[in-house]
């Protein structure tokens, strides 16, 4: 062992650095957290993992149903229910990792009060294991969009437009990790977060583009609108996949932006807790 | 030799919570109520701002340790062992003073965290120590070792939560055992298992050590302490009241922590509250003349009281003693109502004031120190007290058999055997 591999522990002030080098070291663990997140969530469930598909294909139908048909809220000229699952993709990748990471350190207490490792792992494996329910309610899309083609209700063109899905993607995990490093570390304190975030997911979803379109807000309010990230994402993929008018704007910027300082602001807050994390959980 | 470890001047005060509040009018309630979350944000600003609700569990603790070395760590509970421990392996930091570590901690503290029910042994495994800070490669390699040490072969492929307990201890152990860490930390761990697993621990720990690797040995079971570590610091309320040798250690903290001189009282607030109806008042140890005495002579017979109340009739009550060598073997074990017609006559007992009494016959203990425990329970039905080391006492050997050399005689009881000498 070299003389310079030594570790010094002594009390931190003020607000820590990053010590994203400590992050990388663990990086198998974050790999197996994803991993068993992934393997026990469907265990001992009849469906298994047809929950993945069912959960977003039935709020569809309902949304469908009472937006779509009853109250015909316009939808770009897209069949309701396109408009409405590709909505629901992200957003419910969004809803469940916020849930989920902001719920992470609470829910592993006992390896938080029994052991070192980057608390930062977490809430970004919660993250991560969303991924999977995604990409397999991505193919259910597939389908529908097939059926729907083939009904001739709507028409499909492949452009470079659907190259840009992966940013938006990754600007609704940004937006979710950044709310959730809020979220997590303050709910270490106060679980009174364990009670706001239902209320919280819900208040946003009425703030996003989920089963209306943005295109319904005012030009004049469209610059407060994207404050909200997930304005952005929404629109993204609609625009990516359907063509809907909603692609990359001036507002986008904003909602790009304003999900970046989430996260920095999110990690810089989580490091500056995270010393009490072991004491206070 | 290289310091491994270096703590210096090392701190940890901790809140206590709010104090309790009094709320004399409901107005007053409701604004104490109001202002809580601003009152709550104005601690986050400012921790750790008032002393008046904070305490020291770790206070101007400075010690080194040289690789390779043994160190045991002894101390009552609440006397910070646990926070030194975490603290040294990163749970948590320290408030003040800082600590140098050279090469990567582990510890068996943490046997099992992490393991997921549904997931198989295999599965738990790998999981289990990813969490430990194992690389897949070397888990890989290890994994028969740990699967033979666990001795749960058969069962590698089934969810965990299907596992007596016995079979989940042994494997979370195995993984534990096999990090090989640079610095072992060794907690509380032997007082679980059964005592073939028992054993393997200590033998685990033994095999660390003897590679060279530093290990720091927390326990209560000071025969532990003697036969593993050389050396041990003794806490006491958060400051470290000595480093010695370990079996100058292990006496320090046996007869300065626990004795008070052959008497024991229970204040009102050291007994837990679910001890109700039962309720501990004094241990005595009295001489062969009835006095209360810290040392008794092996030679001539002395008597061990307890003193109890009870508040509320109890049935099935026997009184025990567990009587232990500072080694920490047992030596025996006894209970008021042993003899079938107190058995009889004290099957229920109503509310009042007691003492149990009983006599140890002269020439039946080895010199020494021991140490006795007091259990109060209903067999069947539940335990009301428990208090493994009361109090201790010294037996003097003069005058005992075999005085005439001055050796060290082992063995737990010297008893005056008849013996005849036949020339043939």
């Amino acid at each position: 062992m070299s003389q310079s591999d030594f570790i010094i522990l002594r009390p931190s002030r003020g607000w820590a650095s990053l010590n994203l080098r400590d992050l990388w070291a663990y990086r198998e663990l974050l790999y197996f957290m994803t991993w068993r997140d992934l393997k026990v969530r469907y265990k001992q469930t009849v469906l298994g993992v047809a929950w993945a598909v069912l959960q977003p294909f039935l709020t569809m139908v309902v949304f469908s149903i009472f937006f779509g048909n009853l109250a015909k809220v316009p939808s770009d000229n897209i069949p309701y229910p396109v408009f409405a699952f590709v909505g629901l993709l992200p957003w419910d990748l969004f809803t469940k990792a916020l849930n989920d990471a902001s719920r992470s350190l609470v829910s592993h207490q006992n390896m938080v009060t029994k052991i070192y490792f980057p608390r930062l792992i977490l809430p970004l494996a919660s993250v991560f294991a969303g991924l999977v329910d995604f990409l397999i309610a991505s193919l259910v899309l597939v389908g529908i969009m097939v059926y729907y083609i083939w009904q001739g209700q709507m028409r499909f063109t492949w452009s470079l437009s659907l190259l840009t899905l992966p940013f938006f993607l990754l600007l609704a995990l940004i937006t979710a990790l950044g709310a959730a490093l809020w979220l997590s570390a303050l709910y270490v304190q106060y679980r009174d977060v364990g009670h706001i975030l239902p209320f919280l997911a819900e208040f946003w979803r009425v703030l996003s583009p989920v089963v209306y379109s943005a295109t319904l807000v005012p030009a004049k309010w469209q610059l407060l609108y994207a404050i909200n990230p997930m304005a952005g994402v929404l629109n993204g993929f609609r625009w990516a996949i359907l063509g809907t008018p909603t692609g990359p704007n001036a507002p986008m910027l904003i909602s790009v932006g304003v999900a970046i300082f989430l996260l920095l602001s999110g990690l810089f807050y989580f490091r500056r807790m995270e010393k009490i994390f072991a004491d206070m959980i | 030799m290289t310091t491994v470890i270096r703590v210096n001047d090392l701190g940890k005060r901790y809140r206590i919570g709010l104090m309790p509040q009094k709320y004399q009018t409901l107005s007053e309630k409701i604004s104490l109520t109001l202002s809580a979350p601003w009152r709550a944000l104005r601690r986050v600003q400012a921790p750790l701002a008032d002393a008046a609700d904070t305490i020291w569990a770790l206070r101007q603790v400075s010690f080194e340790v040289e690789e390779g070395q043994v160190l045991g760590i002894i101390g009552r509970n609440g006397a910070g062992k646990s926070t030194l421990l975490k603290i040294l392996s990163r749970i948590t930091e320290p408030t003040e003073g800082e600590v140098m570590i050279r090469g990567r901690v582990g510890s068996l503290l943490e046997v099992g965290t992490g393991f997921h029910p549904e997931l198989t042994g295999r599965e738990n495994i790998y999981l289990n120590g990813a969490i430990l800070g194992m690389k897949r490669a070397e888990i890989d390699r290890k994994f028969d070792e740990i699967v033979a040490f666990s001795e749960v072969e058969q069962f590698i492929d089934t969810p965990v939560k299907r596992y007596s307990s016995g079979m989940y201890l042994r494997l979370a152990f195995a993984v534990a055992a096999h990090l090989e860490p640079e610095i072992l930390v060794v907690d509380e761990v032997l007082a679980v298992g059964d005592a073939e697993f028992q054993k393997k621990c200590l033998g685990k720990m033994g095999d660390v050590a003897r590679q060279g690797r530093t290990v720091l040995f927390v326990s209560h079971n000071m025969s532990a302490i003697l036969r593993l570590t050389q050396e041990s610091i003794v806490l006491d309320k958060g400051h470290l009241v000595l480093r010695a040798p370990s079996a100058e250690a292990v006496d320090y903290y046996l007869s300065a922590g626990n004795a008070r001189a052959g008497e024991r009282y229970w204040e009102a607030g050291e007994v837990p509250a679910d001890a109700a109806p039962f309720r501990p008042l004094a241990l005595r140890v009295r001489d062969a003349k009835g006095n209360v005495a810290d040392t008794v002579r092996s030679t001539e017979p002395c008597t061990i009281e307890v003193e109890y109340s009870l508040s509320a009739p109890l049935s099935g009550l026997r009184i025990g003693i567990y009587l232990s060598t500072a080694r920490g073997e047992y030596a025996f074990t006894s209970f008021d109502t042993d003899d079938p017609m107190l058995f009889e006559r004290y099957a229920s007992r109503p509310a009042g004031h007691y003492l149990s009494r009983c006599t140890l016959p002269a020439d039946l203990l080895n010199s020494g120190r021991y140490t006795i425990g007091v259990n109060a329970s209903s067999y069947g039905v539940r335990r009301y007290f428990m208090d493994e080391q009361a109090l201790t006492f010294h037996v003097d050997p003069a005058g005992a058999p075999g005085m005439q050399w001055s050796e060290p005689r082992p063995g737990v009881i010297r008893p005056r055997l008849r013996w005849s000498i036949e020339r043939q």
